[in-house]
């Protein structure tokens, strides 16, 4: 056993110089919780969007045989469903990351607490929780497009890697207000709430299985107005080659828009909960 | 390193600071003793820079916690009344994040990490989930932490609250090492004896003020006397018999459960109150502690 001893190199501990050099600090946190939960993870990254791909686009869609004119610009249900899909897996992993892990991290363990009397701020500390749920993603979405490939539904190669690098996008539009929800609310049991009249709605109602026109004109605007319809239409427009891109615009800006307002409320509301 | 001038802590209509002046010199252990809801814990949070005072002057190493936040920060060690520790995380990968916070190179911080976990006697432990250790071995781990970047400043709120009297000893020992090595100490706690052992100064807080300031033993000295007779009689009987002794020591202080005699000779006071035909059913002479030069301040005890 020594004594406490100021032995060995000493470099001076500092306050970090900007936003994304903080936030780069946390990068080892991370990869130590991606290091302790990948396992946990394989499944639902590999072999979910493989079950779905084969119940519902393979399977189920065996039995649709619709015109091709109403599946917008797809040729099959399978093309159809497919970038659907892709799009609420993104929205899936930002509610599943963002809501009981956040929460424990404010009321449970309280690591946020630990985090903020070091020389991090809120900024850095949603950054890179931000940053890691985005290259999370990323890396799931991309495996399911891999996935998703042989079955030759993609038009363009470059489509492809654009409607996978446009699921970063989704996973803010979806991880920052899921994020700022968590921050706010006083007990776990308001969860129920937001993934039975949040997440399950949007999934079964945003475009994801069925083209929202079958809706009538009256919910089709509604579901137009969800921010997942908004990531599907952009995912399949990309997937299939189909491309309006003044529509294109409009998706990026409103999912955009969308994560940069939550962001920013989500920093003030950390900051509100670990300062006062 | 901390000087407070009228620092003022309001949540509301609540006033939990009340204005304060403090200053902590380099090297000292300094304390702040007082019970729960004295502002203690509030007055180091505001030190520690994650609570804004609502009033008066704080600078922590010269700067302004309002404005130089992490630049005090990344200088201080703080060591939480809860633990905060990542309990999914093993106890070497705890103290290794931590150590990236403060823009530590990886090597450096390993290296630091060894040698934290042998001063707190953690080494065999390295591995092992922090949802497995002992509440005393999770205290010690919250303290090799808040050491991992060799902190100017340790900042400890109620470092012992909540452990068994052996584990208390062991944070103890290592808490004066760290004095010895010249690390500032900044402690609340309600446990006198705590205060008594570490303190080189202290004050005395009660309902967000200071009541008293000074060395443990000049403030025994300066507000009590050398010894306390404690007699215990039966339930319900101290308020009564309280004046049939009052003229045996300079003071009499009347709890529920005792009543506490102030005099530099206690078995004088007790051989006094035998001879007047009171038979206490058990009685004990003690010195002055902190406790009393509390209760004497403030007329209540400091523990509920």
């Amino acid at each position: 056993m020594t004594d406490y001893a100021d032995s060995g190199p000493a470099t001076p501990p500092t306050a970090p110089a900007g936003l994304v050099s903080g936030a780069l600090r946390m990068g080892d946190y991370w990869l130590t919780v991606l290091a302790r939960t990948w396992k946990g993870g394989v499944i639902t990254t590999f072999v979910t969007p493989f079950f779905y791909v084969l119940a519902l686009g393979v399977l189920l869609g065996g039995f649709v045989e619709a015109d091709p004119a109403t599946l917008e610009g797809a040729d099959s249900y399978l093309a159809f469903v497919a970038p659907g899909m892709v799009a609420a897996h993104a929205m899936t992993i930002a509610f599943s990351e963002m809501t009981y892990p956040v929460y424990g991290m404010v009321k449970w363990q309280r690591i946020y607490f630990s985090m903020i009397a070091s020389p991090l701020t809120a900024s850095h500390i949603v950054l890179a929780q931000l940053g890691f749920l985005m290259l999370r993603t990323l890396f799931a979405c991309g495996v399911f497009l891999l996935v998703l490939a042989p079955f030759g539904v993609f038009g363009t190669w470059w489509g492809l890697l654009m409607a996978w690098l446009v699921q970063g996008l989704v996973v803010l539009a979806f991880g920052t207000p899921v994020l700022l929800f968590s921050l706010s609310i006083k007990g776990e049991e308001s969860f129920a709430l937001i993934f039975r009249l949040g997440m399950i709605p949007l999934t079964l109602f945003s475009g994801t299985f069925f083209p929202v026109a079958n809706l009538g004109p009256v919910l089709e605007k509604v579901a137009m107005a969800s921010p997942l319809w908004q990531g599907v239409n952009l995912t399949r427009m990309l997937a299939l080659g189909e491309i309006d891109w003044a529509l294109a615009a409009v998706h990026v800006g409103y999912l955009g828009l969308l994560a940069g307002v939550c962001w920013w409320l989500a920093v003030r509301k950390l900051d509100e909960r670990l300062v006062s | 390193m901390i000087s407070a001038r009228g620092l003022r802590k309001s949540f509301g209509d609540f006033e939990a600071v009340r204005g304060i002046d403090v200053s902590v010199r380099p090297g000292v252990a300094f304390g702040f003793l007082g019970p729960n809801g004295a502002g203690k814990s509030s007055t180091m949070r505001m030190i520690c820079c994650v609570s804004p005072p609502s009033g008066g002057e704080l600078r922590v190493f010269g700067m302004d916690p309002a404005k130089d936040g992490p630049k005090i920060k990344a200088r201080l060690g703080v060591c939480p009344q809860e633990d905060t520790l990542d309990v999914e995380l093993n106890v070497y990968d705890n103290l290794f994040v931590y150590g990236r916070y403060f823009g530590l190179p990886r090597a450096e911080v390993k290296g630091r990490i060894e040698e934290l976990l042998d001063f707190v006697q953690l080494t065999d432990k390295a591995k092992a989930k922090v949802d497995d250790l002992s509440g005393g071995m999770k205290r010690r781990l919250t303290i090799a932490r808040s050491l991992i970047n060799r902190p100017e400043i340790l900042v400890l709120d109620e470092p012992t609250t909540g452990l068994d009297p052996q584990a208390r000893h062991v944070i103890w020992d290592r808490l004066f090492r760290l004095k010895q090595a010249g690390v500032t100490l900044l402690l609340t706690t309600h446990y006198m004896d705590e205060a008594e052992q570490l303190c080189d100064e202290l004050v005395v807080m009660d309902q967000g003020r200071i009541v008293a300031h000074g060395t443990p033993l000049g403030l025994i000295q300066q507000h009590s006397t050398r010894e306390v007779a404690e007699l215990r009689f039966g339930v319900g009987e101290h308020e009564a018999l309280a004046a049939k002794v009052e003229d045996l020591a300079e003071r009499v202080e009347v709890l529920p459960d005792r009543l506490l005699l102030y005099s530099d000779d206690g078995e004088a006071v007790i051989e006094a109150v035998h001879s007047r035909d009171l038979s206490p059913v058990a009685t004990l002479v003690r010195r002055s502690s902190l406790e009393d030069v509390f209760l004497h301040l403030t007329g209540r005890t400091l523990v509920d």
